[in-house]
């Protein structure tokens, strides 16, 4: 070796050294598996720490010989080359060996994972449906059954385009967690309403894809309170960042508490299709409607994004006939990040983000649109 | 015969034979459209390495910054399909057009104007990939593994995509035939199959995989279109299709194209590795056994992609096997490798430094993807940024470094001159360190927690992604540098007699360093 390579190779390892005292010496480097709140989630975090052991011992073995190789057998220091070639024990040993290795660690993760896949007999069971951009939720059986909700993104678009500064929980939180009692086993059943998503919370040790179209099942059993924070980990379109999921685990007591409210706040928030709203009601929903499902793509200005989506201040649809403006919420543009809003939202949901967006910005219609139409386009 | 041969070598020598563009539009010359497979690849490396540090620029801290998501979701698309189909795999059938036939004593491939058209082929999807950008709607945004139903709601970057994708598919099987007659009919009297060169063993081994998958692929992509514009649904739940049935058709291509990727890569080092430890490689039979091995299991592995779709139990259990036991043969060739190195005469000149760095590198992705094999730690750890750290290991470090190696172990063949020694190892020293720096991170990132796909991320990944940017931009820029290595060794550099490695052997070495238009004119024989 050149003593200018000499000296080169002596700067980038001190470099490389520097990088990684700097790195131990703040504490915010996570480097392992977040602290698990199931049984699973242990044996997955155990099984890891004790593949990582023997990997470990294989690598100091493996490239022990050849670092030492490189030391010792180089020409430089005049070391001659053996011709040896074949070596039928070595050969079997070296496959035989991996092959043993490979056993033991399979026996652990199969009896993992059967435990894993055993869904039955849950104390409660919900079903979580991906959207673009949000997921749903529905009780189906057990305490709280016929609750259902959506929940969306709350971090503010502000803090995203950093006008604002970032919260403590920044893009990992909602506006509706998903309560859960803990101790119980809960059975998740998953589907999609458009494309593939991914239901995942890393401290549940839980994902599970959910497909359109069909539904697949997994579960959880939570042994501690707390909130557990996860995200759909599925390539689900523009905003697959930004679909978050938040699991509260709760006391069977709050929980029996919990289910009372959302009962009363269902009750309340049960919308007449058949009431003629005034256009100021219809307006105050329909802001609130847009700043749930549409200002990601449409923006809080109605200007969507240059060149990818359209903009619905001066939009040619949104002040052109309403009816082609309701069916294009109901069934959505195919071919476009246009979803089909038809399933998700009710007609009196609908009605009033219609509404909204033919009165706000540069927007002046002076319509209202009641909920009555949207049944009759649907 | 002998004398026909000579009067046609003397006619294309310097009778019609033109000049200029045209010269390597109509070449049918194994070595010019070697190298034109090897420039192409290059220039697509330095477009996906752009499209690259645009992603990396955005995650190097939380928040929107530079682009919006969608266009990040058209990089991530565009990064992945140049790189695998425009940068990685031309590269390694340059390396098969140029190698092949001066290893086997052979004086060019055995189709020489389909292996013209084989290359001519690759500009236009370059240009459909990265034209894409451009129309309404823009790229396809769907990850390079295209998934449907989201393929379904692009607007006509998908179709070109989808396109671009046959056009390769093409051009790769026009490519594997003719690597498979060249190396079957056209051998030098004496080199039996079980003395043909290791990096024309994993040749022959990869061009049989690529004509059984990439009709696969095509199959896919073509479904794809048809769900899109003629009304067929196989895709989609709503006419009785399956959407999960594009990812098994997908990852059926998609597995064994791993390997299409990495066993020329092993062949390079194959050759590297005996060479600079001045010894035979040490089990050259077993070797053999090994790829054939790989190549084998990679058909049957390629659900362990798809753990948390939804498959059965059983189905989980036989593809965590399956998939563990590639880990056997793989381990059989780095065992060997190192067992070629021990009680050698080594010399560590820039080939081999690449060569180390493989080995090194393409083992702690091995490792990774043994982790990963295991359904239940997959399940924490799929879709995640751990996932995107063990495939560069194996695909940057694994492959590109292979190809590394395999430039400047043959560039004073190719060229007829020596490369820069120190700048040599200076670019491996660069990209060695920055590549670890911009992808060991990331498997941290991964374990605690980070979804791959993202243009934005919770404030706890923020340290780690800062570190990997860094490492990624010094690693797209040490680069440059490699090019101006190469440049320079065109240009000019020391006489490199015809074999300038002491421990090279094989029938490559014993032409002139360049070698002769028609490579061998003579079959060589082999003692």
């Amino acid at each position: 070796m050149t003593p200018k390579t000499k000296w080169f190779r002596n700067i980038s390892l001190t470099g490389l050294l520097l990088a990684l005292y700097t790195g131990l010496a703040q504490a915010a480097y996570e480097i392992n598996f977040q602290q698990s709140a199931t049984r699973i989630g242990q044996d997955i975090n155990d099984l890891h720490n004790w593949m990582m052991v023997i990997i470990l011992i294989i690598f100091v073995g493996v490239f022990g010989v050849m670092f030492y190789s490189i030391f010792a057998h180089r020409k430089s220091k005049g070391h001659q080359a053996a011709q040896f070639h074949e070596n039928t024990w070595v050969e079997v040993a070296w496959t035989i060996v991996p092959l043993i290795i490979l056993v033991v660690m399979a026996i652990p993760a199969s009896t993992t994972l059967l435990h894993m896949r055993d869904t039955s007999n849950p104390d409660i069971t919900i079903k979580a449906t991906g959207y673009q951009w949000k997921w749903g939720y529905d009780y189906l059986k057990g305490e709280g059954e016929g609750i259902s909700f959506k929940a969306n993104l709350a971090t503010p678009q502000e803090q995203i385009h950093g006008t604002a500064p970032k919260g403590e929980h920044y893009l990992l939180e909602v506006d509706h967690p998903l309560v859960v009692p803990v101790g119980k086993k809960i059975r998740l059943l998953t589907t999609a309403n458009d494309v593939i998503h991914s239901w995942w919370v890393p401290a549940l040790a839980v994902k599970q894809d959910a497909v359109p179209g069909f539904i697949h099942d997994t579960w959880f059993r939570v042994e501690r309170e707390g909130t557990y924070r996860g995200q759909c980990a599925e390539l689900c379109g523009k905003d697959h960042g930004f679909m978050p999921i938040v699991v509260e685990a709760v006391s069977a007591e709050k929980y029996t508490q919990w289910i009372g409210e959302q009962k009363k706040l269902m009750a309340a928030a049960a919308d007449d299709p058949n009431k003629l709203y005034t256009p100021e009601e219809l307006q105050t929903r329909g802001e609130k409607v847009y700043a749930a499902n549409c200002v990601a793509c449409h923006q809080a200005t109605g200007k969507g994004i240059p060149g990818a989506i359209p903009a619905l201040d001066g939009s040619k649809t949104v002040l052109g006939p309403k009816h082609d403006q309701i069916t294009t919420e109901l069934n959505g543009r195919p071919g476009t990040a246009m979803a089909a809003f038809g399933k998700q939202l009710n007609d009196v949901e609908i009605a009033a983000v219609i509404t909204y967006t033919r009165n706000a910005w540069s927007n002046h219609t002076g319509e209202a649109i009641q909920p009555s139409e949207i049944k009759a386009s649907r | 015969m002998a004398a026909e041969h000579a009067h046609s070598t003397h006619e294309h020598d310097h009778g019609h034979a033109p000049t200029g563009l045209m010269r390597w539009v109509t070449t049918t010359n194994h070595k010019d459209i070697g190298t034109m497979y090897l420039w192409f690849s290059f220039a697509m490396f330095i477009v996906g390495g752009i499209m690259a540090l645009v992603i990396r620029a955005e995650l190097f801290q939380p928040g929107l910054q530079f682009v919006e998501p969608e266009f990040f979701n058209q990089m991530i698309t565009l990064h992945g399909l140049i790189m695998v189909f425009g940068a990685i795999m031309p590269a390694f059938v340059g390396f098969a057009n140029w190698m092949i036939p001066l290893m086997i004593g052979a004086p060019d491939m055995a189709f020489a104007r389909m292996n013209n058209w084989s290359f001519w082929l690759l500009p236009p999807a370059g240009i459909l990939l990265t034209g894409s950008l451009l129309v309404p709607g823009g790229a396809a945004a769907t990850g390079w593994t295209m998934y449907a139903p989201l393929s379904l709601q692009m607007g006509m970057g998908m179709d070109m995509a989808i396109f671009a994708v046959h056009i390769l598919g093409m051009s790769s099987i026009m490519g594997s035939i003719n690597i498979i007659t060249t190396i079957l009919n056209m051998r030098a009297p004496g080199m039996t199959l079980m003395r043909l060169p290791l990096f024309c063993w994993t040749w022959l081994i990869t061009a049989y995989l690529l004509i059984a998958v990439m009709p696969v692929l095509a199959g896919a992509v073509t479904m794809t279109l048809t769900d899109r514009h003629f009304g067929t649904s196989f895709f989609s739940a709503g006419g009785g299709g399956d959407p999960v049935l594009f990812q098994h058709i997908f990852w059926f291509f998609g597995h064994p194209e791993v390997y299409i990727i990495a066993l020329p890569a092993f062949g390079v080092i194959s050759h590297v590795i005996p060479a600079f430890s001045r010894k035979p490689i040490f089990g050259y039979t077993s070797m053999i056994y090994a790829l054939a091995s790989i190549a084998l299991l990679s058909f049957i592995v390629w659900a362990h992609h798809m753990y948390v779709v939804g498959m059965p139990v059983a189905g989980q259990l036989y593809f965590m096997y399956a998939t563990m036991v590639i880990a056997v043969p793989t381990g059989v060739k780095v065992f060997n490798w190192i067992a070629t190195m021990w009680k050698g005469s080594l010399s560590f000149e820039t080939p081999m430094l690449f060569a180390l760095g493989f080995l090194f590198l393409f083992t702690i992705g091995g490792f990774t993807g043994l982790v990963l094999a295991m359904t239940v730690v997959d399940v924490q750890l799929q879709d995640t940024y751990y996932v995107v750290a063990h495939f560069h290991y194996v695909m940057v470090a694994g492959a590109l470094f292979s190809a590394f190696a395999g430039v400047y172990y043959w560039l004073p063949k190719w060229t007829g001159h020596m490369y820069d020694e120190t700048l040599g190892k200076v670019h491996f020293w660069l990209s060695l360190v920055f590549f670890n720096l911009a992808f060991f991170p990331q498997h941290f990132l991964g374990i605690a927690g980070m979804p791959r796909r993202v243009p934005d991320y919770a404030l706890q990944f923020a340290d780690f992604n800062q570190i990997s940017t860094v490492g990624a931009f010094g690693f797209g820029l040490s680069q440059l540098l490699f090019l101006y290595v190469v440049l320079k060794a065109i240009r000019g550099g020391a006489k490199a007699g015809d074999k300038p490695w002491e421990g090279a052997t094989g029938l490559e070495w014993t032409l002139s360093s360049p070698p002769p238009y028609h490579s061998f004119e003579v079959p060589p024989v082999l003692k």
